[in-house]
C-alpha cells in the first residue's frame, strides 16, 4: 500500500523533497497521549458520552434533511472535489495570484514557514498597532499554531468571540470539535462556567441556551464596539479576485471583520479556490454539511481594503498571513494531499462511530475525528515511533461513513490505510528488532505458505481450546500476545478443523455412494 | 531565502510531478427552474426566510408602497431611531425630504422616528444607540432564503447593518434569483459582500439553534412586487 513512500522518517521530507513536517512543540497539532490511552478516559465519562450522543444525533438529522432536498448534491460534490484537486495541482501559481490581487487591493501578504513564524508575524503586527487586546473570530489555523498563547506571552490578550470558543476559553478547556468546539459541554456545565468566569452575570441565569447566548452578547458587546484589532481565519480565499470569505452564524465574525481598524487573517495555504465562480459550489456544500442549514446566517466576503461610495468601510489595514506548517509535507503525496481538500465542515466527525464515543479530546490535535486522523499525522509526520499522532490512523473502524458524507469526497478510509502502512514501514526502518506484529505476520505467512504446516497449525490450535472460555483466555498470555487479547475476544477453536471435516465428509459420501 | 520563496519552493516541489489539469465538471444546476419574477419564486424565498424565524412583509412595487410598508414595520416594532444609507433615507423613509420628524399617519402605532442618514461618520457607539437600520439589497437567493448586501448606494457600509438590533431590508422584484450560482454571477467581488440568512443565531449549545446573538436579533424583509 505504501508504494514509494516507505521512506518517511521523523523530521524528513516525504518523497519529492518538499517542506518539513510541523514542529509538535509549537501549537496544538498533537496531544500528549496516544489515542487509545486518551480514549479510555473519554469512554468512562458518561456525561461526555451523553452530550456527544445527543449533539451528533441532532446534527446528523439536520444535515441529512437539508442535503436530501438538493437535487444536484452529487454533482456539487464532484465539482467540489475536482476544484480542490485542480487547486492543489496549481497551488504555486494560485498562491502568487492571490498575493498579487490582495496586494493590489490594499492588503499586505505575509508568509509563514511554520507555527512559530506565523505567531511571530501576528504578534509583531499587533504590537505595531500599540494595542494590547484583540478580538478573535473562531479559526482553526490560529488554534493549530497556538496563537493565543503566543500573544499572551507577548502581553496581548486575545478574546475569543465565537460562543463555543468563548465557552472553551472561559472553561480553560480545549476545543473538541471543528465546528462546535464546546460540543462536549452540556447546557448546565456551560451555565456553571459562565457563572464562575464571566463578570456581571445574573446569578439567577438559567441554563436555557437563549439566556446563555444573551449573557455572551452582553459580555462581548463592549469589546466589539471598542476593538481596534481583530484576528480571523478564512474559509476560502479566491485566487483570481483576492477575496477572503468567512462563514459564521452569530455575527461575531461580522463584528471582527467590520468594526476594528486592523484585521489580521491567518490562513493555511490550502484554503484557496481558483476563481470567484468556484464559490458557487462551496457556498452550497459547506453550510449544509456543516451546521445542517441551507445557508449559515452570515457570510462575509472582502477584498483587500474597502471604501463604499468614497467612505471607508471596514478595517483600513488588512494583513493576510499564509501558513505552511507541514502542509507542503502532506502535499507531496498524491493520495495524502487530498486531506488538504478539507473545508472544515466537520460532517465526518458527526457520523463517525469512534468520534461519537470518544469525543475530540482523545485525538489530541485541534483537528479531531476522521479528518483529523488523516490530517494531523501528515502535518506532524508519521514517525513509526510512539508519537501520539502515530496512533491516529488506527483510530478508525474503516466503516466509510466519513467518505460518504464528505462534501469534497475525501477518501478518508484509503488515506487511513495508507498511513497505517507508512507507520508500519517507518517502524520497521527504525528498529532492528522486529515488532511483535511483524513476527506474528511473518509466522502466519510461513505457516500458510505450506499445506502440511497449515494443517498441523489447525490441529495445534484445537488443542488450545480448553484454554479458552467464552472468548476469554483462562490463563493470561505472556506479552506480546496479552496486548492482543486484552481488548479482543479469542474465538474458541472448533472441535475439528475444516480440513478434518472435509476429509471425513468425503469418506461418508463415498460410503453412501457404494451402498 | 525569504519565507515567501521558501514556502513557494516547497509547494512547487511537492506538486511538481502532477502535470496538466482538467477543468472541473460543472454538472450541477447553475440556474433554477422557477421563472424569474414568478410568484412561485417569491413564495419559495418567503418560505425559506421565514424558516429562519425572520419576518417577511409583502408589499407593492412602487416607492410609495414601500415607504408605507417600511414605516409600518418600524412602527410595529416601536422603533424610535433608524439609520440608513443616504439613498434609502431619500427614497424609502422620507421621500419629501422630511428627515427628522417622520410621523406617518398611515402606519399604525407610528410615533416620531429619528432618521439618521449615514454619512460615514457614525462610530460604533453611536450606531449602538440607534434602534434599527433600513437598507435595500443587491440580490436575494430564494432556495437558501438569503439576502446579499454589497455596499452599494442602498446597502450602505457594513457597520450600519451590523450594530443596530433590528434590520429592515427591502428586496426589489428584479433582485430575486433562485440559486446560489445565479446570485454569485450577479455580484462583484471587488465590493464588500455580506450574505444574510435570517437573524444572527448560534447552535453552539447542544447544537440547538437559538436566534439572536451579536448581529441584529430581528430581521424583517420587505418583499416588493408589483
Amino acid at each position: 500500500m505504501s508504494g514509494g513512500r516507505g521512506q518517511t522518517f521523523l523530521g524528513m521530507p516525504r518523497a519529492g523533497h518538499p517542506g518539513p513536517t510541523a514542529d509538535t512543540a509549537v501549537g496544538h497539532l498533537q496531544g500528549e497521549r496516544d489515542f487509545p490511552t486518551a480514549a479510555r478516559d473519554a469512554l468512562s465519562d458518561s456525561q461526555l458520552r451523553r452530550n456527544l450522543g445527543h449533539a451528533t444525533a441532532t446534527i446528523r438529522a439536520k444535515r441529512a434533511s437539508v442535503v436530501g432536498e438538493v437535487p444536484d448534491w452529487e454533482a456539487l460534490r464532484d465539482a467540489g472535489s475536482a476544484i480542490k484537486t485542480d487547486t492543489m495541482a496549481r497551488l504555486p501559481e494560485l498562491l502568487e495570484q492571490l498575493e498579487t490581487e490582495v496586494t493590489a487591493r490594499g492588503g499586505v501578504v505575509h508568509w509563514a514557514r511554520d507555527a512559530a513564524e506565523a505567531n511571530a508575524i501576528v504578534t509583531r503586527l499587533v504590537k505595531q498597532t500599540g494595542e494590547t487586546e484583540v478580538v478573535k473570530v473562531k479559526s482553526m489555523a490560529t488554534q493549530e499554531i497556538g496563537l493565543n498563547e503566543a500573544l499572551e506571552d507577548a502581553g496581548i490578550t486575545a478574546y475569543e468571540t465565537d460562543l463555543a470558543e468563548l465557552i472553551v476559553q472561559l472553561g480553560h478547556d480545549a476545543p473538541s470539535h471543528i465546528l462546535v468546539p464546546a460540543i462536549h459541554r452540556g447546557r448546565s456545565e456551560i451555565r456553571e462556567i459562565f457563572l464562575r468566569e464571566m463578570p456581571n452575570v445574573d446569578p439567577a441565569i438559567t441554563d436555557d441556551p437563549r439566556a446563555l447566548a444573551e449573557a455572551a452578547r452582553g459580555y462581548l458587546r463592549r469589546r466589539f464596539l471598542r476593538a481596534k484589532v481583530a484576528i480571523s481565519g478564512a474559509n476560502f480565499a479566491v485566487a483570481d479576485t483576492g477575496t477572503l470569505v468567512v462563514l459564521e452564524s452569530e455575527g461575531n465574525g461580522r463584528m471582527c471583520l467590520t468594526l476594528p481598524e486592523t484585521l489580521i487573517t491567518v490562513m493555511g495555504i490550502e484554503k484557496l479556490v481558483p476563481t470567484w465562480r468556484d464559490l458557487e459550489v462551496f457556498l452550497q456544500l459547506l453550510p449544509r454539511s456543516s451546521t445542517g442549514e441551507r445557508m449559515n446566517p452570515y457570510t462575509s466576503a472582502w477584498t483587500g481594503v474597502h471604501s463604499t461610495e468614497g467612505v471607508p468601510d471596514g478595517p483600513q489595514t488588512f494583513h493576510l498571513v499564509l501558513l505552511d506548517n507541514g502542509r507542503t509535507a502532506a502535499l507531496a503525496d498524491e493520495l495524502g494531499r487530498t486531506a488538504l481538500h478539507c473545508i472544515r465542515c466537520s460532517a465526518c466527525l458527526n457520523v463517525c462511530p469512534v468520534y461519537e464515543r470518544t469525543g475530540g479530546h482523545a485525538y489530541g490535535s485541534v483537528y479531531p475525528g476522521p479528518i483529523g486522523a488523516v490530517l494531523s499525522p501528515q502535518l506532524t509526520g508519521i514517525t513509526g515511533g510512539d508519537e501520539p499522532n502515530d496512533s491516529l490512523p488506527f483510530a478508525s473502524s474503516l466503516c466509510g461513513a466519513c467518505y460518504q458524507v464528505c462534501p469534497v469526497k475525501i477518501d478518508i478510509p484509503s488515506i487511513l490505510v495508507q498511513l497505517r502502512a507508512e507507520h508500519v514501514e517507518a517502524r520497521k526502518a527504525r528498529s532492528k528488532v522486529p515488532t511483535a506484529e511483524a513476527v506474528a505476520m511473518a509466522a502466519a505467512a510461513w505457516t500458510m505458505g505450506d499445506e502440511g504446516r497449515f494443517a498441523k497449525a489447525g490441529r495445534a490450535a484445537r488443542m488450545g481450546s480448553p484454554m479458552i472460555r467464552r472468548g476469554r483466555v483462562r490463563v493470561p498470555l505472556p506479552p506480546p500476545l496479552s496486548g492482543w487479547t486484552a481488548s479482543r475476544d479469542v474465538p474458541s477453536p472448533p472441535p475439528e478443523t475444516f480440513r478434518e471435516w472435509w476429509a471425513h465428509r468425503d469418506q461418508s459420501d463415498a460410503s453412501e455412494a457404494r451402498a | 531565502m525569504s519565507a515567501r520563496d521558501e514556502v513557494l519552493r516547497r509547494v512547487r516541489e511537492a506538486v511538481g510531478s502532477t502535470g496538466g489539469t482538467t477543468p472541473p465538471p460543472r454538472a450541477y444546476r447553475t440556474s433554477g427552474d422557477l421563472p424569474a419574477g414568478s410568484s412561485e419564486l417569491d413564495d419559495l424565498l418567503v418560505e425559506r426566510i421565514e424558516d429562519y424565524r425572520a419576518t417577511v412583509q409583502r408589499t407593492g412595487g412602487s416607492d410609495e408602497e414601500i415607504v408605507v410598508a417600511v414605516r409600518s414595520v418600524l412602527g410595529s416594532l416601536g422603533v424610535t431611531s433608524v439609520v440608513c444609507p443616504p439613498a434609502v433615507a431619500a427614497h424609502f423613509l422620507a421621500p419629501n425630504g422630511d428627515q427628522e420628524s417622520g410621523i406617518d399617519s398611515r402606519a399604525e402605532n407610528a410615533g416620531p422616528v429619528r432618521i439618521v442618514a449615514d454619512d460615514g461618520s457614525l462610530d460604533a457607539d453611536t450606531l449602538d444607540g440607534i434602534d434599527a437600520v433600513v437598507t435595500g439589497s443587491a440580490v436575494a437567493i430564494a432556495e437558501t432564503g438569503t439576502i446579499v448586501l454589497d455596499g452599494g448606494p442602498t446597502c450602505g457600509r457594513r457597520a450600519i447593518t451590523l450594530v443596530p438590533d433590528i434590520h429592515v431590508c427591502v428586496v426589489r422584484p428584479d433582485q430575486v434569483v433562485q440559486t446560489v450560482p445565479e446570485a454569485l454571477a450577479r455580484l462583484d467581488p471587488a465590493r464588500p459582500l455580506t450574505f444574510i440568512s435570517g437573524p444572527s443565531a448560534t447552535s453552539d449549545i447542544e447544537l440547538s439553534r437559538v436566534e439572536g446573538v451579536h448581529g441584529p436579533r430581528t430581521l424583517v424583509v420587505i418583499l416588493a412586487r408589483s
